[in-house]
């Protein structure tokens, strides 16, 4: 069964949480939350986080999608797309 | 009036403490941190011995969450750890990330070989075409001057930041660099020190070399042994020494603790002529390194009570020795103490100097000498120029003013520099 969405985001908060250095950041994230202006991730760890991602659901996430994830709720439509395609 | 460089700060990640205490009290007591190392015997390495920084999961609560994450080099952690221990060591602070970084404070860190590991897995996923996950951290763990990019981020850093390498004789030259920087007039503080990687990918080519002991992998702590007649090649080794080096005046308004002064020193190559080649020293250069750093220290050669030399346990340690001899124009009883800390921590390669140094500025400030291990049987050649008395086996209590440290290093490079007890007059 496909994961539900808040246990995506779950997922997903536990994989940037090392990349955040503002733990006050991480109190409030939710579906609006943009990855480099809120949480001041450094753009370059941007990848390392897209490789977490697809290791932690088993999926492949290309370079025009990766663009596209800005915000958590971006990431997830991503994750949640891919994970379908899958299915 | 020249500007009198002093250091305000140590820290240090050694095969036989990781930290100045540990590392004090391991080299007090003569602790070896030489161990038998499964993982080369698993790949067939002819030297199975290895001298490897014990680190726990406490020390590396000084890294930042993501430093733990990504941080795969051995090099970089021990240098970070020796660096953070080092500057608070010092009493210095970092200015938080929104403020101006200090232009003052500038850095020259240097390794050999910083991320072998990393070095390694990268190639493997290249290999298989699966170069997206190097991911973000590959480059700065293998880049030549990594450890000092990391460590201007660490401190905020506003002056020259860079990294040195001369092989084994970069920990010693990174001093010598950070000090003429600072008596230019273009620095008040640098942090220096060296480190490296450890472990098969770092130490395959020496093991190639034959340059490495193969005949003691029962007797690991016997291994080591520099000046002893039966000395069969240096045990390998890793980790980080860092030290801050201060201009004097600002070190005083500080208040800071002033461990000791850097007189002066040189660094010279024998340029692989008469007898120098990449792997073995032109004896003149050396002679000639030594000379011109008890000039430019400004001292008369009489006045160096200990020498802590490069001594690796190979057939150099006597020719070593008597360039000592030759360059002072001392033997006998009249030759300084001397001794050699890779008896204990073998020959931590690019790092050696940086942890030998620390050794040394502990002997001044405590008056004492650390025994030189496993040369109960000193090499007859060594015992022909010096008074085996001047080479202590065990720790003694010595007051020791003025020490000589030298570092040499493949490509027939040269460093001797000259630490003094500090002296307010």
């Amino acid at each position: 069964m496909a994961p539900s969405r808040p246990d995506i985001i779950d997922r997903l908060h536990r994989i940037v949480e090392p990349y955040v250095e503002d733990e006050e950041a991480l109190t409030s994230v939710d579906e609006d939350t943009n990855l480099l202006e809120d949480l001041s991730i450094d753009s370059m760890n941007l990848v390392d986080i897209i490789l977490d991602v697809e290791e932690e659901f088993g999926i492949e996430i290309d370079d025009e999608a990766a663009e596209q994830m800005t915000t958590v709720g971006s990431a997830v439509d991503i994750i949640a797309s891919r994970l379908a395609a899958a299915d | 009036m020249t500007r009198r460089v002093v250091i305000t700060g140590m820290g240090v990640v050694a095969p036989n403490g990781v930290g100045l205490s540990a590392f004090e009290t391991a080299v007090r007591a003569g602790e070896s941190g030489v161990r038998f190392i499964q993982e080369l015997a698993d790949r067939n390495f002819a030297c199975q011995l290895g001298a490897v920084p014990p680190l726990e999961a406490s020390h590396l609560q000084v890294l930042t969450t993501l430093e733990r994450k990504t941080l795969e080099a051995s090099g970089i952690i021990y240098g970070l750890l020796a660096a953070v221990e080092a500057w608070s060591n010092a009493g210095l602070d970092v200015p938080g990330n929104e403020e101006d970084p200090d232009w003052e404070s500038g850095c020259i860190f240097g390794s050999g070989i910083a991320g072998a590991e990393v070095m390694r897995d990268a190639t493997y996923l290249i290999d298989e075409g699966r170069v997206k996950r190097l991911g973000s951290g590959a480059v700065s763990q293998v880049m030549a001057s990594g450890i000092s990019a990391y460590l201007g981020g660490r401190f905020g850093l506003g002056n020259r930041v860079s990294s040195n390498a001369s092989a084994c004789a970069t920990g010693t030259e990174s001093l010598l660099l950070a000090a003429e920087h600072i008596r230019s007039g273009a620095a008040t503080r640098m942090i220096c020190g060296a480190c490296d990687s450890g472990g098969p990918y770092a130490w395959g080519g020496f093991d190639a070399m034959r340059v490495t002991n193969r005949r003691s992998n029962e007797a690991p702590e016997a291994a080591s042994r520099p000046l002893s007649a039966t000395a069969a090649g240096f045990v390998p080794g890793c980790g980080a020494g860092a030290l801050v080096c201060e201009e004097l005046e600002s070190a005083i308004q500080r208040g800071a603790t002033i461990h000791a002064e850097v007189l002066g020193g040189a660094i010279n190559s024998g340029g692989q002529r008469k007898g120098g080649s990449m792997t073995a020293a032109n004896k003149e250069g050396i002679v000639r390194c030594i000379r011109h750093a008890v000039e430019n220290a400004g001292i008369h050669p009489r006045e160096i009570d200990a020498i802590s030399g490069h001594l690796t346990a190979t057939l150099f340690d006597p020719i070593e020795i008597e360039q000592w001899s030759v360059a002072l124009e001392r033997s006998g009883s009249q030759f300084p103490y001397v001794n050699s800390l890779k008896s204990m921590v073998g020959h931590c390669l690019s790092a050696s100097g940086a942890i030998e140094i620390i050794a040394a500025i502990l002997q001044i400030k405590g008056e004492w000498l650390h025994g030189s291990l496993n040369c109960e049987n000193l090499h007859p050649k060594i015992a022909e120029c010096i008074d085996p008395e001047r080479v202590p086996q065990t720790f003694r209590k010595h007051a020791v003013r003025t020490l000589a440290k030298s570092s040499f290093g493949f490509g027939d490079v040269n460093t001797c520099a000259i630490l003094r007890r500090y002296d307010p007059e």
